[in-house]
């Protein structure tokens, strides 16, 4: 059996968490032999060669095939069909027309030339990019020999929809994250039309945890039957033992993560004021950056927790590993979170975790404390306690190693082939 | 004589370097030398050494007519040992004329008056020694507080030190219908002149001078005489209190900022009934019309006239209450690099770096500062203040185990 896999982008260059994941399943498939064409938008070279890659900039469209203009007529319907923007006046939508229309033209040329350079990152012109994804799909369907078509999140699902189409193979829609995580109430229609027509397109769905799934019964209205639950897992399992030393003699409680809405990072604070009153003894770490840090930044010195509670903006690359190596407690408290791998990299760091219950990460992890996002004052006790009674913060700290050793990604690629099996004999 | 009295505030603060969370417990070096080194030697080029030179020569020029007096903060001083020994020789060499009168103040342009009156006194005991040590015994008679900050209170304080007078703001909503030229009293300590900023010809060189949209742009020598000349003649003293950096650096010499006041005392002296004098020679010679009552602090910044500034927005709140319940902790310690870091950490700069009045006066709010937003500021501050706390702590343990 051969796959013909679609994703958005490819370890070393990645810019979002699904880069990473697509890595870890596509080494577990490796692991288990499995036949996969991998597609992405863009490759550079460096990526570790574990498939047969296909760069999308690469594939030249041969439009003499009529199907490809169907294909086509379906994406820009899709487009200005879901072009919504309330509250314009009369004379500010005729200008939004008129440009719009204008536009059409210009992406029209150029993602109907023979070929196209993708950025392959998440630009202004990613709509333009997802569209021009799919065309070239539908070339490559038409070029390989596969038994069944599987894309990555909503940027390849018209990829994996026009493939579809081709060949007449079955489709599977993997659901890493929904519009409604990434955007909380204020969904964008296009994007949520994109996922829908995707699921809707699909054969079979696989949601990253039993909360995406959720999401995808309720709010996309797609049958609970249809859709499977294959839980991430950690690239390195191993424990890491950092020589970074500690230099203030307090405890250390960290955030890390986006400060967006998203993420909860308020409640963290609120829970860390509580703490600070009843503990001298403990520091509260901030790291990132996001729309939310400055308003963090003010309600701190509201608290008036300021000497006690520290920021330190976007980390990068060693720079987290050191946050995590120095850190006692580390705190996720999102509000919507579909899996969340980061406390699993504080495990690898030993250091024990609180978890929100929105958190896919929850399903899996046991050894953690989970706390409902909102929660405040059971944040603060969990982060008490955890800092001051060393029996549960030991326990956590070598239950959780060996819990991490099970959640690995041959395990997760093995249940993935499986679906494979099933989705092709039905 | 009616009389015009020039004073000019001589200030950089000593600039935090980006402070990292993790650089807490281990990391004990605070200050920015490189970007303090810099400015030092560009405001130097452009307005100290430049202006310094033009004063000279008119001090000279009219053999006592023409006088003026300065404060220099501690920490300007500190920067010109360190960085421009050549500007603080100038100062001197302006002092010498025996036509330049200088202040005290608070050793490191401190916000202390308003919380601490033991720290106060302390902070303008040192600037005096530093005052007495650079400029051959030279003792001060007349008192500044930071950002022309001054209260009924302050001056209480700032009376009971022995001084004889105090500059400050000529707010409107202190001075209601009366004039900032005439010479005031303290409301509850009568021995304390005060002396207040004439705003409005003040500001029309300080911050006015160079803008272009100001419907009386350009100002000339002419127009600034003629506008003298329009003062009620019973009104005895026109208070010009600026910033030395307007010469030069806030207004860029291309402004002709330099070639205004080469021609002005001339003009002054030949063409109007009003003098020069200094500060002292204002008290000496002119008397109080009565008391001046301000029960909350002003200042001469922004259009409020108030502490806004520097103090009120949570973020200033939380560093400024922070940084004084040290005091006493600090002042148990003999470590001089803890007492060095203790009043460079006071300077009003870095709570003005945090003000979020975007709207009216961000804009120049934004102008003095390093950091990019003020949520910036206090982020970098507060981690170098906690460093500041353990160094504190350790060395208490230290002085217990000795």
């Amino acid at each position: 059996m051969k796959v013909l896999m679609f994703g958005w982008e490819f370890p070393p260059h990645i810019s979002g968490g699904l880069g990473t994941a697509c890595y870890g399943l596509v080494k577990g498939m490796a692991h288990h032999k499995q036949d996969l064409i991998f597609v992405v938008p863009r490759l550079w070279g460096d990526e570790d060669p574990l498939a047969e890659f296909v760069n999308a900039s690469d594939v030249e469209i041969d439009y003499r095939e009529r199907r490809f203009r169907d294909i086509w007529k379906n994406l820009t319907y899709l487009e200005v069909s879901s072009f919504l923007i309330p509250y314009l006046s009369p004379e500010e939508y005729h200008n939004h027309t008129e440009r719009l229309l204008r536009d059409q033209d210009e992406l029209e040329s150029s993602v109907l030339a023979n070929k196209f350079s993708f950025s392959g990152k998440y630009g202004k012109d990613l709509i333009l990019e997802v569209s021009r994804y799919a065309l070239v799909a539908a070339q490559i369907a038409k070029n390989k020999k596969f038994d069944l078509i599987h894309a990555h999140d909503w940027l390849s699902f018209p990829a994996g929809i026009a493939a579809k189409k081709m060949s007449g193979k079955p489709l599977i829609a993997h659901v890493h994250a929904t519009e409604f995580d990434r955007s909380g109430q204020t969904v964008n229609q296009r994007v949520y039309d994109i996922e829908r027509a995707g699921m809707e397109a699909a054969d079979k769905i696989i949601a990253v945890s039993q909360l995406t799934k959720n999401t995808i019964v309720t709010k996309y209205g797609i049958a609970e039957e249809k859709v499977v639950v294959v839980h991430n897992a950690v690239l390195d399992t191993s424990i890491i033992r950092s020589r970074e030393q500690k230099k203030v003699p307090e405890k250390i409680v960290t955030f890390l993560g986006r400060i967006t809405f998203q993420k909860g990072p308020e409640y963290f604070v609120e829970a860390a004021y509580k703490v600070i009153r009843k503990d001298d003894n403990v520091r509260f770490v901030m790291a990132g950056s996001g729309d939310l840090l400055n308003r963090m930044i003010q309600r701190v010195a509201e608290l008036r927790i300021g000497t006690k509670f520290h920021f330190t903006g976007f980390l990068k690359g060693d720079d987290v590993d050191k946050m995590f190596a120095l850190s006692d407690v580390y705190v996720m408290p999102s509000v919507s979170e579909p899996f969340g791998i980061s406390p699993l990299e504080a495990v690898r760091h030993n250091t024990p975790v609180i978890i929100s219950k929105q958190s896919g990460v929850a399903e899996v992890l046991q050894n953690a404390v989970k706390v409902d996002f909102w929660d405040i004052d059971a944040m603060a006790d969990a982060i008490f306690a955890l800092l001051h009674y060393n029996g549960i913060s030991k326990m956590f700290k070598e239950m959780g190693r060996e819990e991490l050793k099970r959640l690995k990604w041959e395990h997760v690629a093995k249940k993935v082939i499986d679906i494979y099996t099933q989705t092709v004999n039905q | 004589m009616r009389t015009i009295c020039f004073y000019f505030q001589v200030h950089q603060p000593f600039r935090l370097k980006p402070y990292r969370f993790f650089e807490i417990g281990d990391d004990h070096d605070y200050w920015d030398d490189y970007s303090n080194r810099n400015i030092m030697n560009k405001v130097a080029k452009k307005c100290y050494l430049p202006m310094n030179q033009l004063l000279l020569e008119l001090i000279h020029k009219f053999q006592g007519k023409f006088k003026v007096c300065f404060s220099l903060s501690g920490c300007i001083l500190d920067q010109m040992e360190a960085y421009a020994p050549e500007v603080l020789r100038s100062f001197q060499e302006l002092v010498d004329t025996g036509h330049v009168e200088l202040l005290n103040e608070t050793y490191s342009h401190s916000l202390c008056a308003l919380k601490s009156e033991s720290e106060f006194k302390h902070m303008v005991q040192l600037h005096q020694e530093k005052i007495k040590h650079h400029f051959k015994g030279y003792e001060p008679k007349v008192f500044r507080n930071t950002e022309l900050i001054y209260s009924d209170s302050i001056g209480e304080m700032v009376a009971g030190m022995g001084f004889d007078g105090i500059l400050s703001e000529g707010a409107k909503h202190i001075l209601g219908w009366k004039s900032p030229n005439f010479v005031y009293v303290n409301a509850h300590e009568p021995k304390l002149k005060v002396l207040l900023k004439n705003f409005r010809l003040s500001d029309d060189i300080a911050f006015r001078f160079g803008e272009k949209t100001w419907s009386d742009y350009p100002l000339t020598t002419d127009k600034f005489i003629g506008w003298l000349n329009q003062v009620p003649q019973e009104d005895e003293v026109i208070n010009l209190f600026m910033d030395y950096e307007t010469f030069g650096e806030h207004q860029w010499k291309e402004t002709g900022i330099f070639e205004f006041m080469r021609h002005l005392p001339e003009a002054v002296l030949n063409r109007t009934n009003f003098g020069f004098s200094t500060p002292s020679e204002v008290i000496a010679n002119a008397s109080p019309v009565g008391k001046i009552n301000v029960p909350i602090p002003i200042s001469w910044a922004d259009e409020e006239r108030d502490l806004t500034a520097w103090l009120g927005n949570d973020l200033q709140d939380e560093a400024f209450d922070r940084l004084f319940e040290l005091e006493a902790s600090v002042k148990r310690s003999s470590n001089p690099e803890i007492q060095r870091d203790w009043l460079y950490l006071q300077t009003s700069d870095h709570f003005y770096y945090m003000c979020t009045k975007f709207f009216s006066d961000g804009d120049i709010h934004a102008y003095f500062s390093p950091y990019e937003s003020p949520y910036e500021a206090f982020i970098n501050y507060m981690n170098v203040l906690s460093d500041f706390i353990l160094r504190l702590k350790q060395d208490e343990k230290e002085r217990i185990a000795s």
